[in-house]
């Protein structure tokens, strides 16, 4: 049989009665709509967790002490953990600790209120990858130095929102005070997220001892560390674990949280909500089947007398299947391509407003763009005319196994 | 020499609830090359179940039906429909034309289930069309023409495959009597161009446009033999006032065909 020509009179019935194909279809539509905006937006949040863990470095532990009100005598400094990188450096790359400040940020009259200040030691920032273990590298100036560190020298490291808004571009060996301390600024970091207040632009990075007097306390409880490679996150995690159960012999005093298992386990339970939802959407795909199995049986009755034409010119059984099959599966993929225009839409739609919502949130760093893969749109059209084809059958079965004369007496 | 048309003995027979029918009653019957018969009977006669027989449509319950030399008599439906393709043209009442298919379309149709590719399938049903006078009106479709323009049509998609037999089941019945003769005149006329006819009809005045005529009462032949004999023409059951008994289950729905 002609394929160009059942194909193209496929195109014709479906021109002629536009109501009835649209309404065939709308199964279709909606099914392959739905699987393509669940996984751009799927796709789109995945892309934008794991763009957020490596921002804040796939290879990062984050370790978590409670410090129970400091009853407790036991305890761990920053040396012991700087001696446990040293002991095992095939997994284990570096240590800081990470202090957290609050308040106030001045620079002449100006005023900073949501700028995020962080104390931490030298090892914070690789020098020979000019990167910091949370993701910043450096523009200009220096880091901090282990006699900034030790001699609690009162210098700073500030991001690109601060020099360009509290320093007019020129951040270098000038000074700012936090909660009314003053420090120098030694370096620059460039920019990362989008330049804007309480971004990831808007921070400064000072000795920790520093942070500690700021807060008032002492004890560090927060310390970020650096596996070789994002693989060996599970056995530094472990490496980590044993050591502070040694001093603490109590495995709820302290939490290590390794990205990279955070960024598994988090990808895992995205892409099974994925499979959930897509099966669902999958349901509407198998109504739209039987949608066009049943447009085509009445199709088939009322072609019943041009069928009997057919045949009585020589068109064999397969001819007739082939037809309507090829019409079912035209029917189907016209569907599908609807479903992946109307999908992609919805999921343009959708990002933006979802973006939209993380950036205020989130304060920039984050970009959510639900765009489908290549290969989603692929399956989804495959399984459109699939599904053509497979609820095509049995109408087209029907019609040709139809008996001639009954079919030319048909009116 | 072969008989193009040799039906030896052909009984039909239909179940019809508690009844029997026998459609075709011991029917025999050869049809030369370059014949022009008319095949002739009221409703109920067995004519309709003959042309679907000899057209390939259906099958004789027993006895053997050659065409051409091939026995094509238990044949299934697919070898049927590459014998009606390859050996048979039809002509309908209705013109069975496809109404959403240009007339090149419609014509080419036989040509397409022959397996020819697109440029010979054109060349062949514009010849065809050519002949029938309506080469023109190609791109139309069948209801932008007249009956009788779509008759025509029907008789160039009947000729395009290069049919053995070319077979017209009322061919006038749906037109009024001026283009019917019209069509009469140009099956004549292929008929003396070499074309073997079968004409299907109840009707004796159309019957007489062929040369020989077959009357067919009750599923068996009472005449066989030259149309301009005066007894070729005589209905017995108009003198007996019998209006066919017999019930032809494959002849329902076409009482409307005067």
């Amino acid at each position: 049989m002609n394929f160009t020509q059942s194909f193209r009179l496929a195109l014709k019935s479906l021109m002629t009665s536009k109501m009835r194909a649209l309404l065939t279809m709308l199964g279709i539509i909606i099914g392959v709509g739905a699987v393509i905006v669940i996984t751009s937006l799927g796709n789109g949040m995945q892309q934008m967790m794991n763009q957020q863990f490596e921002q804040l470095g796939a290879n990062l532990l984050q370790v978590q002490i409670y410090n129970f009100g400091g009853l407790s005598s036991r305890t761990v400094s920053p040396d012991d953990m700087y001696a446990l990188v040293d002991k095992y450096p095939q997994y284990l790359s570096g240590v800081s600790p990470y202090v957290m400040t609050q308040g106030v940020v001045r620079e002449g009259s100006e005023e900073f209120t949501r700028t995020s200040i962080y104390g931490v030691s030298e090892f914070f920032y690789d020098a020979r990858r000019n990167q910091a273990m949370s993701g910043e590298t450096l523009a200009k100036g220096r880091f901090l130095s282990y006699i900034d560190v030790s001699r609690y020298q009162n210098v700073c490291v500030v991001g690109s929102y601060l020099e360009q808004n509290a320093f007019g571009g020129d951040a270098l060996g000038k000074t700012l005070t936090i909660k009314g301390t003053p420090f120098t600024v030694i370096g620059v970091l460039a920019e990362k997220a989008d330049n804007s207040e309480g971004s990831g632009d808007d921070v400064i990075f000072l000795p920790y001892g520093n942070a500690m007097r700021l807060n008032g306390t002492g004890s560090v409880d927060l310390y970020l560390f650096n596996s070789t490679s994002k693989e060996g996150s599970t056995t530094a995690k472990g490496i980590i674990e044993n050591r502070l159960f040694q001093t603490y012999q109590d495995d709820n005093a302290y939490f290590v949280m390794s990205s990279a298992e955070m960024m598994d386990a988090m990808n895992t339970m995205m892409s099974t909500m994925m499979i959930v939802l897509v099966a669902i959407a999958a349901i509407s795909l198998l109504v739209g089947g039987i949608g066009i199995m049943n447009i085509m049986l009445v199709s088939v009755t009322e072609r019943t007398r041009e069928i009997g034409i057919r045949k009585s010119l020589g068109a064999k059984r397969k001819d007739i299947r082939g037809q309507f099959i090829i019409e079912a599966g035209t029917t189907s993929a016209i569907g599908g391509l609807l479903g992946i225009g109307v999908g992609i839409a919805l999921a343009q739609l959708a990002g933006g407003l979802i973006g939209g919502m993380m950036a205020a949130q989130m304060g920039g760093g984050a970009t959510f763009s639900a765009v489908p893969t290549l290969g989603s749109i692929g399956i989804a059209f495959g399984v459109s005319v699939g599904i053509g084809v497979l609820f095509g059958y049995l109408p087209a079965n029907k019609a040709a196994r139809l008996n001639p004369i009954d079919a030319l007496r048909y009116d | 020499m072969e008989h193009l048309i040799e039906l030896k003995d052909v009984y039909k027979i239909y179940q019809m609830g508690e009844e029997t029918v026998h459609a075709l009653d011991g029917v025999s019957l050869t049809i030369d090359q370059g014949e022009f018969v008319a095949i002739v009977g009221s409703s109920g006669s067995g004519k309709s179940t003959a042309m679907n027989i000899i057209g390939c449509l259906d099958v004789p319950t027993t006895g053997t039906y050659h065409l051409g030399g091939i026995d094509v008599s238990t044949m299934d439906d697919d070898q049927q429909a590459e014998i009606r393709n390859k050996m048979l043209g039809f002509i309908f009442q209705q013109y069975n034309l496809i109404p959403k298919l240009s007339v090149l379309e419609n014509v080419e149709l036989p040509l397409l289930y022959a397996g020819l590719d697109a440029a010979e399938r054109r060349e062949r049903a514009m010849s065809s069309l050519a002949r029938v006078g309506l080469r023109d009106k190609c791109k139309n479709l069948p209801s932008q023409l007249s009956g009788g323009q779509q008759q025509r049509v029907s008789i160039a998609r009947a000729l395009a495959g290069n049919p053995s037999v070319i077979l017209a089941d009322e061919p006038t019945g749906a037109l009024d009597s001026r283009t019917g003769r019209e069509v009469l005149s140009f099956l004549q006329k292929l008929n003396r161009e070499g074309d073997t006819v079968v004409l299907i009809t109840h009707d004796n005045s159309i019957a007489v446009r062929a040369k020989r005529i077959v009357r067919l009462q009750d599923g068996r032949i009472i005449y066989d033999g030259d149309a301009h004999d005066p007894k070729a023409v005589v209905q017995p059951e108009e003198l007996t006032g019998d209006d066919g008994a017999g019930f032809d289950g494959a002849n329902a729905g076409e009482g409307a065909a005067v």
